[in-house]
């Protein structure tokens, strides 16, 4: 069991440190410039020289990520209420909903470009990639209640309100929380992919317009430390929505639980 | 088909004060257009255990799901003789809501009531107690067998100590051991609690060791096509199975029960 779990975490962490010491000795012994491909050990200085103004950046990466992952959780589960309340509402709009989800955002991004500032165009790209895995979970979630529960619900003369709160809430969780790592991710990308297209047009500081900006100065090493830190933003989310789903999960759901062996 | 012999005016009358509930012409036409019922009579008496036995399609279910108000009734009348008669429900399914302990799903019912937890803890002890599982209201329904689940399940019925307790087909999915151990603790709880029961089942020995009375339901549409009493009264012992009695009534069941299945669609 323990040597399970050390080699789970010990045969990854091998592997990168590998696959870096690899990289630098390539680097250094083909002495290869700074500007094509600089050595992790400069990534790793130039994060640390460059610390205020990447660390401004990551914030505003950041908080914009939180905001529109916020929104969307809101928005998604209300709207999932919603459409489970009342059929109609999902039958007329949750073809919107898949449309604009199956519309890159790369390609809306510009057009929000020009109805709103590149702040306001990036936050809601964010939110419009991170809603709909959240809407689309929740509601599936919402209506896979056990039916013989809803029997038991009607036979006892529950509200619908308690009928939500108390049937409908608890059986859609995991399908919810399943939907929030999904728009976890997709939030970062979506921020990121919205700065790229409002490229030196924005008025933005978040990562990706460092990204383009160290580009345009041929500032690779600086390029590079931006990526690591939108990497890390990435893992952060992932890593934090995935305890909030084992807080949640692990006493009674199966997929928070390790098999009986 | 057997009919029951027409009760004197002493026997009617006596008949009338243990009625707890009766179904006249009671007719089940689904949306889709199909007849799961098509006049059913027949009545449950206070404090006796009824099996409901039939092939499948024959419209048991769809009984139990109309006197738990789950469904209504396209013709016909459910004549209950005392208002508002307080249910309970077993599933098939232990249908236990994951997420809760056993004493919030026990808690469930009474909860629904308005019950606080605190108000509700000495009712929701005593039911997990009858079942044999009072060491367990803390656990999470994950961590149960079989068998403890559907146990749950009995003591969340019995919680609102109901006028009547509705089973459909609550063992048919567990091990026979486990099953027949059921069975025995069932019957003992009936008889402490003076229950009445309805039990929905496709055996024909499940419902002659349980029972008082047998209803027997034939398909297409669903009706009562025959009804056997079990004379001898409950609880049984385990060598009630090895008796006589038990496998005459056993094939009196059985024969009425085949019969059943081999009936010419009803005209209608």
């Amino acid at each position: 069991m323990n040597q399970v779990k050390l080699r789970r975490y010990l045969l990854p962490t091998l592997a990168l440190v590998g696959a870096l010491i690899a990289w630098e000795a390539v680097v250094r012994i083909n002495h290869i410039e700074p500007v094509i491909l600089p050595a992790p050990s400069l990534v790793l200085t130039t994060l640390f020289h460059d610390r205020i103004v990447l660390g401004r950046s990551l914030m505003v990466t950041l908080s914009i990520t939180v905001e529109a992952l916020v929104a969307a959780t809101i928005g998604g589960t209300l709207l999932a209420m919603l459409f489970a309340r009342f059929k109609v509402i999902e039958e007329a709009f949750f073809p919107f909903a898949v449309i604009l989800q199956v519309t890159p955002i790369i390609a809306i991004a510009p057009l929000l470009l020009v109805y709103l500032d590149s702040g306001g165009a990036v936050l809601v790209c964010a939110f419009l990639v991170a809603f709909f895995p959240i809407l689309a979970n929740t509601a599936l979630g919402l209506s896979s209640v056990d039916h013989n529960l809803l029997d038991l619900f009607q036979m006892y003369r529950a509200s619908r309100g308690r009928q939500l709160l108390w049937l409908r809430v608890p059986s859609a969780l995991p399908y919810f929380l399943g939907g929030l790592r999904i728009g976890g991710g997709l939030a970062l990308i979506g921020a990121i992919v919205a700065e790229i297209a409002a490229g030196s047009a924005g008025s933005g500081s978040g990562l990706a317009f460092r990204i383009i900006e160290s580009g345009y100065r041929l500032n690779i090493p600086r390029m590079f430390a931006a990526l690591v830190l939108i990497s890390l933003t990435g893992i952060f989310i992932y890593l934090a929505l995935s305890a909030v789903s084992y807080l949640l999960l692990h006493r009674w759901h199966d997929s928070a639980r390790s098999r009986e062996s | 088909m057997s009919a029951a012999p027409a009760p004197t005016g002493e026997r009617a009358a006596a008949a009338e004060a243990t009625r707890l509930v009766r179904l006249e012409g009671v007719g089940k036409t689904f949306a889709n257009g199909t007849t799961a019922l098509a006049g059913v009579a027949m009545e449950v008496r206070r404090g006796e255990f009824l099996s409901l036995l039939g092939p499948s399609g024959c419209g048991k279910s769809t009984v139990l799901r109309l006197l738990a108000g789950l469904t209504s009734a396209s013709s016909g009348r459910i004549n209950w003789s005392q208002s508002d008669p307080e249910l309970g429900f077993v599933f098939q399914e232990p249908t236990l809501m994951p997420w809760a302990t056993v004493f919030a799903n026990v808690w469930l019912p009474l909860r629904l009531k308005g019950r606080a937890r605190a108000q509700a803890k000495p009712a929701v002890m005593e039911a997990l107690a009858k079942v044999g599982l009072a060491a367990f209201a803390n656990a999470y329904p994950r961590e149960l067998s079989g068998g403890m689940k559907m146990r749950v399940s009995i003591a969340r019925a019995l919680v609102t100590r109901p006028a009547i307790l509705l089973m459909d087909e609550p063992f048919a999915a567990l091990d026979e051991i486990t099953r027949n151990k059921l069975n025995d603790d069932l019957v003992a709880l009936k008889c402490e609690l003076d229950a009445t029961v309805v039990f929905v089942t496709h055996s024909v020995y499940e419902s002659v060791y349980l029972s008082d009375r047998i209803v027997i339901m034939a398909p297409r549409p669903g009706r009562v096509v025959a009804e056997v009493a079990i004379p001898q009264p409950l609880p049984r012992e385990e060598d009630f199975r090895l008796s006589p009695l038990y496998a005459e009534c056993c094939r009196e069941t059985s024969a009425a029960l085949h019969r059943a299945m081999n009936m010419e669609p009803a005209a209608h």
